[in-house]
């Protein structure tokens, strides 16, 4: 039984991966062709995952290594638990009370990982890289919560996966009313802000902190950080489509819907990242807080008023 | 100067994927606020004024035409005005109206150029990838007036090396009605962009009073309100023969430097047209056989897409200078740094940085080895091939 477990939760970690490999590679490929380029081919995401790991571990002397090694897995280990979680709730309707508070929780681990990696060296530009990740958390995470409310609120305040699917099923997707569109709005930018894509790939700067945390990684250790990412891809989508567009059904034209809702939230977020250019952190903190915060609030008093 | 507990230093440089070059800058940031700013320049040394001093003033063209990638023609063209001013040499009116296309379809793409870089600084690579795109066209203008679309060779004492026959300007025409819509387009979308708009105005300010006393060129000085171009103040070549206006802001930020540009790009489509209008009718000459330089001094200048280029010549009478002094616009900009860059975000200082359109290579003149291997595919005969095709396009 607990090997059944074991085995299922390795299948979600393997199928979130190569999702997330695929939809780097959507992103890389429609970023390409909105700017007048061919794009990589369909394995490049796969064959520099697999490059990277094949090359040398280098550690920093003066560093904190066992948490510089540490902090890319344990983001691994929470992503594929992330992974589980959703994935169990979509393709099973299954799942356990409270189990919308641990997802939040563990989307939180992932930069407090990032941050914690990334300052273990004690390079400069990783410390600034970590200061901004930190920042950058403290804006998206109180309108995040906001946000997961508003399905919260209309499925009749259940804090669990699966019953907020079954009241999606009953009533309606819940981006239809007002107050889900607003909150699907923001979470859209949120979960933008969550994996650093522009315009809030501010901690990762790539010409200002050249990559800010990620800047002492190599090899292997970078593998998994760019497969982090490439998870987070796969899977906050797929949070999305689960609190706002009502799951899906893998059978007969449900497969296609299923493929339209996520690609259409990806292809979202690859139009935001291609348009924008990257944001100061002290306007993305202002936009998160005086704006995006009272929108959440707002979409939460019309989901209690029941628009 | 007394730092505070929480002040850290962040290195931009010698290499940074902020620069293109190997140039260094020590920001003293308290958080995310710069406090203080280090410049230390001087990473690349080439010698080129030594070895110009050893060549034939014709030599030496071909010499300072590989000072810079980007601005190729503005220290040519700084360096004949030297030479040609040791003598008071005078050019045929047909050569000032070529030399002054080729100048000004520079600036247009230089200028795109930076607009490109601009946009990839502060993480906005469509921007970039899109001015980029625009640039290939007035590059090919470039292969179809030269032959090469970077270093044009086209500069002689007296006059220019290649004339432009009839077929070619039709061509010329044509390319640069292209060219004309496109940048249009792309000014008009970068100037209308709010995004853009919201995160560079005020950004880097560079006060008139700073750049009048550090003696900033070009259009950092420019996007200041101070309205100096060599162009209109000293017009050689053509300049006094063609009709266009100085562009002049005066925020001193970061916007104001792009709207001074994206403008000037538009200005300099209009000379372009111009000249290729002068060209149909203007017959004569295009180079005047100049047999020797006498002993002297003569200084040249030309309005860089960067600024003002300055070039030295102090002659015997022989056929080669004994002393030749450049300097690059960029030298003199960097300097503003120290007073643009001072308590403003770290993200907005390194955008503040790129904004002068600094380049090193100028400043410095070092040499840039091309890799020693060009892959499978032979390059120059690609080039060679593609300068061949235009040619027969062009002529039947």
């Amino acid at each position: 039984m607990i090997g059944m477990k074991l085995l299922s939760l390795a299948g979600f970690m393997a199928g979130a991966a190569i999702l997330g490999l695929v939809a780097g590679w959507v992103d890389r490929k429609v970023s390409a062709r909105v700017q007048y380029r061919v794009g990589p081919p369909f394995f490049q995401n796969f064959n520099d995952f697999f490059k990277l790991l094949g090359k040398e571990t280098i550690l920093v002397r003066d560093g904190v290594n066992w948490l510089f090694v540490a902090a890319p897995l344990a983001a691994f280990g929470m992503l594929s638990l992330l992974t589980a979680m959703i994935g169990t709730a979509l393709l099973f309707n299954r799942g356990f009370g409270g189990d919308l508070i641990v997802v939040m929780y563990l989307m939180m681990i992932y930069s407090v990982a990032l941050v914690i990696g990334g300052a273990s060296t004690g390079n400069v530009y990783a410390s600034v890289g970590a200061g901004r990740e930190i920042k950058l958390l403290l804006g998206d995470e109180l309108v995040f919560i906001l946000v997961c409310l508003v399905p919260v609120i209309q499925s009749g305040y259940a804090l669990r996966l699966e019953a907020i699917l079954a009241a999606q099923a009953a009533n309606g997707p819940v981006i239809l009313s007002p107050s889900g569109f607003i909150a699907f709005v923001l979470g859209l930018l949120c979960i933008q802000a969550k994996i650093a894509l522009p315009p809030f790939h501010i901690p990762e700067a790539e010409t200002e902190i050249v990559e800010g945390p990620l800047m002492e990684y190599g090899g292997p250790l970078l593998a998994f950080w760019k497969l982090n990412h490439h998870m987070m891809y796969a899977v906050y989508p797929l949070l999305l489509v689960l609190l706002f567009f009502g799951g899906f059904r893998l059978e007969g034209l449900g497969i296609l819907w299923a493929v339209l809702k996520y690609l259409g939230i990806v292809v979202l977020m690859i139009l935001i990242k291609n348009t924008n250019p990257r944001v100061r952190i002290d306007t993305a903190l202002r936009f998160f807080w005086k704006i995006a915060a009272p929108l959440g609030i707002l979409a939460m008093i019309l989901a209690v008023l029941g628009v | 100067m007394k730092l505070s507990e929480n002040a850290n230093q962040i290195p931009v440089g010698p290499f940074h994927p902020l620069l293109e070059e190997a140039e260094y800058f020590n920001l003293t940031v308290e958080g995310e606020t710069v406090v203080d700013i280090d410049m230390d320049i001087g990473w690349m040394h080439r010698g080129h004024e030594f070895i110009s001093e050893q060549k034939t003033f014709t030599q030496s063209i071909f010499l300072v035409e590989r000072i810079c990638g980007i601005c190729s023609t503005s220290h040519p063209l700084a360096c004949v005005h030297a030479v040609e001013d040791v003598d008071n040499l005078e050019i045929p009116e047909r050569a000032a109206y070529i030399r002054t296309l080729i100048g000004e379809l520079e600036r247009i793409h230089s200028h795109l150029l930076w607009l490109g870089l601009a946009g990839h600084f502060i993480g906005y690579d469509t921007l970039w990838m899109w001015a980029w795109k625009y640039r290939e066209p007035v590059l090919q203008m470039f292969e179809v007036i030269s032959g090469n679309r970077n270093h044009y060779g086209m500069m002689r004492v007296g006059g220019v090396a290649r004339d432009v026959d009839p077929d070619r300007v039709k061509a010329l025409d044509n390319i640069l009605d292209t060219v004309d819509s496109k940048v249009h387009m792309i000014v008009k979308a970068a100037m209308d962009d709010p995004v853009l708009k919201s995160r560079l105005v005020g950004v880097g300010v560079l006060s008139r009073e700073d750049a009048v006393a550090m003696c900033a060129v070009g259009p950092t000085s420019r996007a200041s309100g101070v309205p100096w171009d060599v162009r209109k103040d000293e017009p050689g070549d053509a300049y006094g023969m063609v009709d266009f206006d100085v562009i002049v802001q005066n925020g001193g930020g970061v916007w104001d430097k792009l709207v001074v540009r994206l403008l000037e790009i538009l200005e300099s489509t209009r000379i372009c047209r111009q000249c290729l209008e002068k060209l149909k009718t203007v017959k004569g000459p295009i180079l005047n056989d100049v047999k020797e330089i006498s002993a002297g001094e003569g200084i040249g200048r030309y309005e860089a897409p960067r600024g003002e280029v300055f070039h030295y010549v102090r002659t015997d009478g022989s056929n080669r200078a004994i002393r030749h002094k450049v300097r690059a616009p960029s030298y003199v900009n960097i300097p503003t740094f120290s007073a643009s860059c001072k308590g403003i975000p770290i993200a907005d200082a390194l955008i503040t940085l790129a904004a002068v359109d600094p380049c090193y290579c100028c400043t410095e003149r070092a040499l840039r080895v091309k890799g020693e291997d060009a892959g499978t595919i032979d390059f120059l005969t690609l080039s060679r091939e593609k300068t061949e095709r235009i040619r027969r396009e062009i002529h039947g």
